[in-house]
């Protein structure tokens, strides 16, 4: 099931999404704080690929200064660095008054480590090791949600309409029946409509659970999904990504 | 460090010296308030005979005159045992008494004090001491009534004597009492020193001595023994974790590296190349995914995991992984079903969703019912029934029950306890994919909540169950505020 059904088209829509976002988006600000070379250049690399603004932080007390001084639209900060450790630079920011997103990277992966990290102050967690396309994901999310416009009552994608007040979710005319936990997979996605969010952000934010299902329980929920809002539509809206997630948008803008 | 100082060092000692202090001073207050008392009352008994005799004899002499007094002093004077006398004319001759001599110029003043003296028929020169009053008569003559305070003195010094044998005792005594409990403690913690130093040379079957008594330092032995047998258990996990690593990751790291090399060899298209990579990816995050367990089992093992605990309703826990697995189950071709009655349960929610979800996927990837042959022309196909898996949250007494019940083939009873092992994959589910730790994380879950992971046969079939005791108190009042919701069967 992980193999995409629209998988060509998907791969095309990758690079035109990544495109899109160098054409149409003023430019991110991107302050990663990592110690490591190889993984901090090759986060810069990636980044400065898709049309971010990277800066580095090889250290706490670097990071800070420039976390603090720089404007910012999303850190990514390393649990564990020189001189200050991430939870404890993400602390004395937000001290300040500091509120850009922060994502922290950790080789502790576990649940409670994560809680720790969300309760100094991050806004997202990632355990080491993580795919670039995930990463990538949970950036962009951050940086959207930072400054975005205020949640709005009515989220719309095409013609695929869902109002978050009466539950109600239509695609053109016709009206759709959505299970709760659909409502509120569609909801999120459409919340981050033109995103790629990935399985694991699915499962945290749609489910609240935290950890790793060996199976693709996932995929098998999206597909039902796609079968209620995409079937028998011309143009599809839900798409894989593939080796990263899924993404709703309207395929023509 | 000498084998005496190490013996003056230890507590055992150092208490028996403190005590030895204590008890002697109690001694010695106790006879000195004794000897003061004794003292007190012999003095007392003294001066109110010397008083009443002083105005018995100052009546007579008023009465009678010199002649009867004299003659009073003399036949008193006489008895066995008599007191001091001793009258005096206005010139200082003595004319009555039994008194020899006397201190200088205690017959010049008057009133009570104490003297050194001799009896007149005395023929030792040895001086006594006596207690005396003098009161001067009428017309210049003096009387001199006293005690001897030879009886005082005795009785002194048998309470000095007693006072220093006493304490000559109590130091003997606690001194070897002392000793003696210092050496027998020294050579119990000298032999469980031993052991421990063995211990940490790295030969962890070692136990600490044990003795009969009972007391405070066999129980401090028996609780470092269960810590040692805790250790050891750990130590035997870890290696175990360690061996299985080295086991069960270098083989997908192996087939990672050869498929690697293999695409590198080969000069192909481009998307030879990419299909490769993507292999790869996926190879590695399938290795990710074991080492995510395998750390996770390591956690809730070792009891890290207990920090975030909190309250919850187990029916909450089963009704979200039925949710989140329905789908899935469908799509394979098997109905997913839950049954649960409102349990709270204290735990860690998070652990306890994912032992959950993994016993699911285990039901769906295995609890296939088996194409059994069937005589007598029945259908070959397996019923419906066959394919369903419970979920159910209840609660059994003191227990949360956690289960999870497949129609497949179960596992054999002699493989139940092999099951739960890290990394062991039943012949039968070799060609499925999956770590092989499903079980092992479920059970180390349970473990983590002093429970266990029950594998049962369900007729056919397997039923898993995770069995967690319900933590009174906490959890009883999580159940008063929930209503009684009627069971409900999805």
């Amino acid at each position: 099931m992980r193999v995409a059904l629209h998988e060509d088209a998907d791969r095309a829509m990758v690079t035109e999404s990544r495109l899109d976002l160098t054409a149409t988006d003023t430019q991110m600000r991107l302050l990663i704080i990592e110690d490591d070379r190889e993984s901090a250049d090759y986060l810069v690399k990636a980044f400065r690929e898709v049309g971010y603004v990277a800066d580095l932080a090889s250290d706490g007390e670097e990071g800070l200064a420039l976390a603090d001084s720089g404007d910012y639209d999303v850190l990514v900060i390393d649990r564990m660095l020189p001189k200050r450790d991430g939870l404890s630079l993400i602390g004395s920011l937000r001290e300040k008054g500091n509120r850009t997103p922060a994502l922290i990277l950790s080789a502790l992966g576990q649940v409670d480590d994560r809680i720790k990290g969300l309760r100094a102050g991050g806004d997202d967690y990632l355990p080491k090791p993580y795919s670039f396309a995930e990463l990538l994901a949970r950036v962009e999310v951050l940086s959207r949600r930072h400054g975005g416009p205020a949640e709005e009552t009515t989220y719309r994608v095409g013609d695929l309409e869902l109002d978050r007040l009466s539950h109600r979710v239509a695609r053109g005319k016709d009206e759709l029946t959505l299970q709760p936990r659909e409502f509120r997979l569609l909801e999120y996605l459409m919340k981050h409509a033109g995103q790629v969010v990935t399985r694991t952000m699915l499962l945290e934010n749609v489910w609240d659970y935290h950890f790793d299902p060996q199976t693709n329980v996932i995929d098998v929920h999206i597909s039902r999904l796609r079968s209620k809002i995409d079937k028998g539509f011309e143009r599809p809206l839900l798409h894989t990504i593939r080796g990263a997630g899924y993404m709703i948008r309207d395929g023509i803008r | 460090m000498t084998a005496f100082g190490k013996l003056i060092r230890t507590t055992a000692f150092r208490l028996t010296l403190v005590y030895l202090f204590l008890f002697a001073l109690f001694a010695a207050s106790l006879l000195g308030y004794f000897a003061w008392n004794t003292r007190r009352l012999i003095t007392e008994q003294i001066t109110s005979t010397v008083n009443a005799e002083t105005g018995e004899i100052s009546d007579i002499f008023a009465r009678r005159g010199l002649r009867g007094l004299v003659f009073t002093i003399e036949n008193r004077a006489l008895r066995p045992g008599a007191n001091l006398y001793l009258v005096t004319t206005p010139s200082g001759q003595a004319v009555a008494g039994n008194v020899g001599s006397l201190a200088p110029g205690v017959m010049g003043t008057s009133g009570w004090s104490e003297t050194a003296y001799r009896r007149l028929d005395e023929q030792d020169t040895a001086d006594h001491r006596a207690l005396v009053r003098v009161t001067e008569l009428s017309s210049g003559f003096r009387l001199l009534i006293g005690s001897d305070l030879e009886e005082r003195r005795r009785l002194f010094g048998i309470i000095a004597k007693a006072a220093q044998w006493s304490l000559l005792i109590v130091i003997v005594l606690g001194l070897g009492g002392g000793t003696f409990v210092a050496r027998r403690v020294l050579r119990r913690i000298d032999a469980m020193t031993g052991t421990t130093q063995r211990i940490m040379a790295g030969d962890l079957s070692g136990r600490l001595p044990v003795g009969r008594s009972g007391d405070e330092l066999d129980r401090l032995a028996e609780n470092l023994n269960a810590m040692l047998e805790r250790i050891e258990a750990l130590m035997m996990g870890l290696k175990e974790v360690s061996d299985n690593i080295a086991h069960d990751l270098k083989t997908p790291l192996t087939r990672l590296r050869n498929r690697a090399e293999e695409a590198l060899a080969k000069s192909g298209s481009e998307a030879e190349y990419r299909s490769a990579l993507e292999r790869t990816i996926e190879e590695s995050d399938g290795l990710i995914r074991t080492f995510n367990a395998l750390l996770m089992i390591a956690r809730a093992e070792s009891g890290q995991a207990r920090g975030n605990m909190d309250d919850f309703d187990a029916a909450d826990v089963a009704n979200g992984i039925h949710e989140l697995y329905e789908p899935l189950a469908e799509d394979d071709g098997m109905v997913l079903h839950v049954k649960t009655t409102p349990t709270p349960l204290h735990g860690n929610r998070e652990l306890i969703s994912q032992a959950l979800a993994n016993l699911v996927e285990n039901a769906i990837k295995y609890g296939k019912p088996v194409p059994a042959p069937q005589p007598l022309g029945a259908d070959a196909v397996a019923s419906p029934a066959s394919r369903e898996i419970l979920i159910e949250a209840r609660r059994d007494g003191d227990q949360v029950l956690l289960s999870v019940t497949d129609h497949g083939p179960g596992i054999p009873e002699a493989d139940r306890k092999h099951a739960v092992e890290r990394f062991v994959r039943l012949e039968a589910s070799r060609t499925q994919p999956g770590s092989g730790l499903g079980l092992s994380l479920a059970s180390a879950v349970a473990t983590l909540h002093g429970g266990d992971l029950r594998l049962a046969d369900a007729h056919p079939g397997l039923s898993a169950t995770l069995a967690i005791p319900a933590r009174m108190g906490a959890s009883d009042r999580l159940a008063a505020q929930m209503p009684n919701v009627p069971q409900k069967v999805a």
